[in-house]
């Protein structure tokens, strides 16, 4: 066990054990060598097994994505990382057409063993084209399997799990939580065991416990809820904190249990308001806890707008501690904040 | 003859020779190109029922769009006969004649295509989506998405030190797509165990390929990225075969990718159901005049390996083996509805 700061290092750690464990497993992408992919989650790889493990690819998402599902086809484990999320555009096709697809379509006769890693978030002035969050994109897709770790330790055991997976999974790291030096960071530094351990999917985490509404969150949000939990906790608020770890699979259980419990719930959002997370994990979180709600659900996202580049456009349109508290606050009925 | 002068009786000889090719396995790829044929006629016949005097695609026993690659015959059995059951073939939305050339089971090729629980897929693939892992062929029906996932097999391959190449098939239409100058680049670059096979047939669904090309030909592109590109007649068996030769011998033996441009034409529409106003018939019957069974068939009969009662027999053999593929498939059982609701994940 040792400190560690943000999920970065915590998924490097993950892609090492596993390549040394699993000589199957390639890593390609963009600047994958030198830069450790840009946000570091392939960060010394490189130094350890060389370009013949750790492959920089040109500029071209379209064709190292659909390299990916060629080569998971006859028995490697690409681990391909996707710089910023943003950029699927130009992969698109063969993710959501062929390595989404190609185990349903032939009759599970190929599976897919693909882990796509890629950098997700804005909140440090990147704007519209580098601070997109689309995981929402992924989960309404079928055949991905959606993962956002917002803690190190998770972010290992996840990352673990997807290796070991035959499916295609998407591992959504988002820039403010990996705990680079050029970054904001918003995460905590926290005991990491050293050893592979595996974090199942589907199991949401209890991040903080409370009686009078639920905060349900991925990614960045956990944290800024976490905090406004605190602020809330200051008022006699109590918040209960879920941080949903994977989208897809989705731990519905732990989410109606926690509405049950608390009878009100906010979801929060980086992804687009519309169409979304927040509406998705809505619906199932009224058909299970309908009878035990005492308000209707709240759901604080990015209201369907482009992330604008300057700092004070960009704060409001990404949720902040401060909305989040807000919204927490007037969902209980304690009225609007000042 | 299309490219080249049709050759002298010596030089015919000294060209098969050349190829390593013989009576035996000139034979076999008559058959094969014959079955194909006939797959493809009864594939069509079948296709019709229920969607005559009023064409509707989701009416009849075979659902949805259908491609057929009648007359492209040569370039599947040209290069896939020289390939081995674990070379990996990626084809595209017309990908029967690949699928059959690559060693596929007819029945089960039918099958899926009748959209059976039989089928390779059981019926969740489909004429487009069509996978059979035993041979490692799979197809997509979106144009241009079969080259990088081809090379990504041959990019394992490499990885993994096993003799094996990635065959990706694609039209002329898909040789304008992203994917094929990034592929290519990608194959040069890491001396990729790749052949991209073009079939050139002139037409991207309508639209000609003086509307649609800035060059002439395709081949042109892949010299500029350093991967060794041939220009063949895709109407004539022995020419692709030759070029493919070259290209699977050198893939294999860690010398690196090849591009084929393989001239061709489909008799058919681009779809069944298509009115086919980009073109005239003269047109058509001219090819048909090249037409790659028939001239294979005269050619072995002037090598004097085989008389008009043989070429009749293997005829007549591969017609009854695409008939009971049909049969096979035309009385196979639909899938159970809740089968569409397993597989998404493993």
């Amino acid at each position: 066990m040792r400190k560690l700061r943000g999920i970065a290092f915590a998924i490097a750690e993950a892609i090492d054990q596993e390549m040394a464990r699993n000589d199957r497993i390639i890593v390609l992408g963009e600047d994958v060598t030198y830069w450790g992919a840009v946000f570091g989650f392939t960060m010394g790889l490189f130094n350890k097994y060389g370009r013949d493990r750790v492959v920089d690819t040109p500029i071209t998402e379209q064709t190292f994505m659909g390299m990916a599902v060629g080569a998971a086809s006859v028995g490697m484990h690409p681990v391909v990382s996707l710089m910023f999320v943003d950029f699927c555009g130009a992969g698109f096709d063969q993710m959501f057409n062929h390595m989404a697809k190609n185990h349903y379509m032939s009759g599970g006769q190929f599976p897919m063993p693909v882990t796509v890693i890629t950098a997700i978030g804005g909140g440090y002035g990147d704007a519209a084209q580098h601070s997109q969050v689309l995981y929402g994109l992924f989960a309404h897709l079928p055949g991905f399997k959606v993962v956002v770790p917002t803690t190190a330790y998770d972010a290992k055991g996840l990352t673990i799990t997807a290796l070991r997976d035959q499916n295609p999974v998407i591992i959504f790291g988002h820039k403010l939580l990996t705990g680079l030096p050029f970054l904001p960071f918003e995460g905590e530094e926290e005991d990491v065991p050293e050893e592979p351990y595996t974090v199942e999917f589907g199991k949401a985490a209890v991040r903080r416990e409370g009686r009078d509404l639920t905060i349900i969150a991925a990614g960045l949000m956990v944290p800024r809820s976490l905090k406004a939990a605190e602020l809330l906790a200051r008022e006699g608020i109590s918040a209960e904190v879920i941080d949903l770890r994977t989208l897809v699979p989705l731990d519905e259980a732990t989410l109606v249990e926690s509405a049950r419990k608390t009878g009100r719930v906010l979801i929060v959002d980086e992804d687009y308001l519309s169409y979304g997370m927040t509406g998705e994990v809505a619906f199932r979180v009224q058909a299970g806890a309908l009878g035990s709600l005492k308000a209707p659900i709240q759901r604080l996202a990015v209201p369907d707008v482009p992330i604008p580049f300057s700092e004070p456009l960009e704060s409001t349109v990404i949720p902040s501690v401060q909305r989040i508290y807000e919204a927490a606050r007037s969902l209980v009925g304690a009225g609007a904040a000042a | 003859m299309l490219i080249k002068p049709e050759p002298s009786l010596e030089d015919l000889r000294y060209i098969v020779a050349k190829a390593g090719l013989d009576a035996d396995r000139l034979l076999k790829a008559y058959r094969q190109m014959c079955l194909i044929r006939s797959f493809e006629e009864l594939i069509a016949d079948r296709y019709y029922i229920g969607k005559t005097p009023q064409f509707n695609m989701a009416a009849g026993p075979i659902r949805g769009e259908m491609h057929l690659a009648v007359g492209q015959e040569a370039v599947a059995v040209g290069v896939c006969s020289l390939l081995e059951g674990g070379d990996v073939v990626v084809s595209t939305h017309r990908p029967h004649h690949h699928a059959l050339a690559k060693g596929v089971d007819p029945k089960k090729l039918a099958a899926e295509i009748f959209g059976k629980a039989t089928g390779f897929c059981r019926g969740k693939g489909g004429h487009m989506h069509l996978f059979d892992a035993t041979n490692r062929f799979a197809c997509s029906g979106i144009v241009g998405a079969s080259f990088p996932q081809a090379a990504g097999a041959a990019f394992a391959f490499q990885k993994l030190g096993q003799r094996n190449v990635g065959v990706a098939f694609g039209g002329e239409g898909a040789a304008n797509h992203g994917t094929f100058a990034e592929t290519l680049n990608m194959a040069g670059l890491f001396n990729l165990p790749l052949i991209i096979v073009i079939e050139d047939n002139f037409f991207a669904d309508s639209t000609p390929k003086w509307a649609a090309v800035s060059t002439v030909h395709h081949f042109q592109r892949g010299l500029s990225f350093n991967v060794p590109s041939y220009l063949v007649d895709g109407m004539d068996f022995i020419d692709v075969y030759r070029a493919a030769k070259e290209a699977v011998g050198r893939a294999r033996n860690g010398m690196g990718p090849a591009l084929i441009e393989a001239v061709c034409y489909r008799y058919r529409g681009h779809f069944e159901g298509d009115a086919e106003e980009y073109r005239t018939r003269e047109e058509l019957e001219r090819w048909r005049a090249l037409d790659p069974i028939l001239r294979l068939g005269e050619r072995l009969k002037r090598l004097g390996w085989a008389d008009e009662a043989t070429l009749n027999r293997l005829r007549d053999e591969a017609h009854r083996e695409a008939e009971e593929a049909i049969r096979f498939a035309e009385t196979s059982p639909l899938p159970e509805p809740q089968e569409a609701l397993t597989g998404v994940f493993r």
